[in-house]
C-alpha cells in the first residue's frame, strides 16, 4: 500500500493523464520529492526553495496541512492527498 | 489606445498577454494587469480628469481597457460625504463616508467592477456574462449586462432572501439557484467556467474586474482635493477592495497626481467572519479558512482569496484589522442613519463600527482625516433590522390620538 496522491487537471500532463498516482510515505516535503522523481516537473510546479507555493492546498485525508505540520505533515500509507490549486477551480 | 502592456503572475511574475485568463499555469498565482506608467504620466493629470464627466470612467487610462468605456457611463463618482455628526459622536475632527450606497444603477461599489468586467468581456468579443454571487454582485451583472445586451447566467445560492432575488430578476437574467452555500455555488462556477466560453466577471475576468475597485480610490483623492487621507477603512470579503484602494493611491503617486502618500489601510470584518482580521491580529500572514455565521452576508467569504495580499497591504502601511459583532454592525448601521442620514447595508455597519471601535482604542488619531468605506445600500439587507427598529405610532384618523402621541415625544 502507498499514499494515493488526487492530481488536479493542470498538472495531470505531467502524470501521463492520470488522475490519481501513487508515491510513498513520509513527510509532504518527502512525498513531493518522490513524486518528482516518478514524473518530472511536478516539484517545482507545486513547490518553490522547499515551501508549498501560495496558492496550492495540500490535503491530507481532507485536512489542509498548513493546519497540521506544514511541509513536515507526516504522510502514512493509506493516506488520501489532494493537490488543489486555490483559485484555479474545485475548490474544497 | 490601452495602456495595459499585459497581464503578470503576483507570485512568480511571469508574463501573459491580455486574455480572458486569471491564473498562472505554471505557480497556480493570480493574474494582474499591468500598465505603462510612463505612458499613462504623460497622458493623464489632473486638469484632464477634471474636464471629463463625472462617472468612474474619468480615470479610464489607469483601466484595462482598450477601446473606449462601454458598460457603465453614469456608474461612480459617489459623493464623499464629510460626516461632522459622527465626528462629533466618535470624537474625531475630521471623518468623511465615501458614500457608495448611492452607486448607479444597483447602489453597491459592484457596479463600478461590473462596468469594467463588461467594457471588457465586450471587447473580448463574449456574448454571455455570467457571475457567482449572494446578492449585490448578482444585481450589477443583471442590470449593467441588460443594457448592454448581453445574455446573462446569475448563480446563488438557492436560500437567498426574497428581496434580493426579485432585485436581480427583475432585469430578467437566466438565474440559476443552487442548492447549496456560496462556496458550493462557486465551485460549481469554476467548473463551468472552465467548460463553456462565457465572461464570467469574478472568474476569467476576475483581473480586469477587481481593477475596477481602484476608482473608489482615485475617487476619494480628487474629492479630498488631491490629497490622500490619514487613514482609510475598507471592509473585506474577499480582500480584493482593500488592495485596490491602495492600489489606486499609489498609482496617483506613481504618475504624479499626488506628491505624498502616507496612508493607514485598516481592514474592517465582522466577527463571524473574520480570517483577514484573525491573521492581522495574531501577525501572520497565513489566512485559516473558515465557515462564515454572520448578518453581513456581502462579507461572508471564509476562505478570502485576496486575503494574503489584503493582509500584507495593511502590515506595510501601518494599519490593523478590526472586527465586530451582529450586534455592533447593527449598532453601526443604525448610527450612521441617526447623525448623517446615510442607510448603509450591512457590511456598512461593519465599516462604521470597527471604525468606532479604531478610534476607541487609539489606531486612529483624534486629529486625523480618516475615510471610510461604505459600499451598499441598507434598502437591501434590511431583514437584518426585524426586531432592531424604533416603532411607529399607530393612530385613529384624529387630532386627538395624534396629539396624545405628541404629548409623550420628546
Amino acid at each position: 500500500m502507498a499514499v494515493k496522491v488526487r492530481i488536479p487537471t493542470p498538472l495531470q500532463k505531467l502524470t501521463e493523464g492520470k488522475e490519481e498516482v501513487e508515491a510513498s510515505a513520509g513527510t509532504v516535503i518527502d512525498m513531493i520529492k518522490d513524486l518528482d522523481a516518478r514524473y518530472a516537473g511536478i516539484s517545482e510546479r507545486i513547490t518553490d526553495g522547499g515551501k508549498v507555493r501560495r496558492f496550492v492546498n495540500i490535503y491530507i485525508n481532507e485536512e489542509d496541512i498548513r493546519f497540521l505540520q506544514g511541509e513536515l505533515t507526516p504522510v502514512k500509507d493509506g493516506d488520501i492527498v489532494s493537490i488543489v490549486p486555490a483559485i484555479a477551480g474545485g475548490r474544497i | 489606445m490601452g495602456f495595459v502592456e499585459g497581464l503578470k503572475c503576483r507570485e512568480c511574475g511571469r508574463e501573459y498577454k491580455v486574455d480572458p485568463i486569471y491564473v498562472c499555469e505554471f505557480c497556480f498565482g493570480p493574474l494582474e494587469a499591468v500598465y505603462d506608467y510612463k505612458k499613462i504620466k504623460k497622458s493623464l493629470n489632473r486638469k484632464k480628469i477634471l474636464q471629463r464627466e463625472k462617472n468612474l470612467w474619468r480615470y479610464k487610462e489607469l483601466l484595462p481597457i482598450d477601446g473606449e468605456p462601454q458598460v457603465g457611463l453614469n456608474s461612480g463618482f459617489t459623493p464623499l460625504v464629510e460626516t461632522k455628526n459622527l465626528a462629533r459622536e466618535l470624537g474625531v475632527k475630521t471623518l468623511y463616508v465615501k458614500d457608495d450606497t448611492v452607486v448607479h444603477p444597483t447602489l453597491s461599489f459592484k457596479d463600478r467592477v461590473v462596468a469594467v468586467a463588461l467594457t471588457k468581456a465586450k471587447e473580448f468579443g463574449f456574448d454571455t456574462v455570467a457571475c457567482a454571487s449572494t446578492g449585490n454582485l448578482a444585481h450589477s451583472v443583471s442590470a449593467h449586462g441588460a443594457k448592454a445586451g448581453l445574455k446573462r447566467f446569475i448563480f446563488i445560492p438557492a436560500t437567498l432572501e426574497a428581496s434580493k432575488i426579485t432585485a436581480a430578476l427583475i432585469y430578467e437574467p437566466n438565474l440559476i439557484a443552487v442548492d447549496g452555500n456560496y462556496d458550493d455555488v462557486n465551485r460549481l462556477c469554476s467548473e463551468i467556467a472552465n467548460k463553456y466560453k462565457w465572461a464570467f466577471v469574478n472568474i476569467n475576468i476576475r483581473p480586469f474586474y477587481a481593477e475596477g475597485s481602484k476608482t473608489l480610490g482615485f475617487e476619494i483623492v480628487e474629492q479630498l482635493g488631491w490629497n490622500a487621507p490619514d487613514n482609510v477603512v475598507v471592509p473585506c470579503a474577499s480582500g480584493s477592495l482593500l488592495t485596490k484602494v491602495w492600489k489606486s493611491f499609489k498609482e496617483f503617486h506613481e504618475i504624479g497626481v499626488i506628491k505624498k502618500l502616507e496612508t493607514k489601510v485598516f481592514a474592517a470584518q465582522a466577527q463571524g467572519c473574520n480570517p483577514i482580521a484573525a491573521a492581522l491580529k495574531s501577525h501572520t500572514d497565513v489566512i485559516r479558512p473558515m465557515k462564515p455565521n454572520t448578518i453581513a452576508k456581502s462579507l461572508a467569504i471564509g476562505n478570502p482569496a485576496d486575503g494574503y495580499y489584503a493582509v500584507k497591504v495593511v502590515q506595510e502601511t501601518g494599519g490593523c484589522g478590526e472586527e465586530v459583532t451582529d450586534q455592533e454592525i447593527i449598532d453601526g448601521i443604525k448610527l450612521l442613519a441617526r447623525t448623517e442620514g446615510i442607510f448603509a447595508e450591512t457590511a456598512g455597519g461593519v465599516t462604521v463600527a470597527v471604525t468606532k471601535k479604531l478610534i476607541e482604542n487609539g489606531c486612529i488619531g483624534k486629529n486625523d482625516t480618516t475615510v471610510i468605506c461604505v459600499t451598499g445600500n441598507g434598502l437591501k439587507t434590511q431583514e437584518a433590522l426585524n426586531g432592531q427598529m424604533l416603532k411607529a405610532h399607530y393612530i385613529p384618523p384624529n387630532m386627538e390620538s395624534f396629539e396624545e402621541v405628541l404629548s409623550n415625544i420628546k
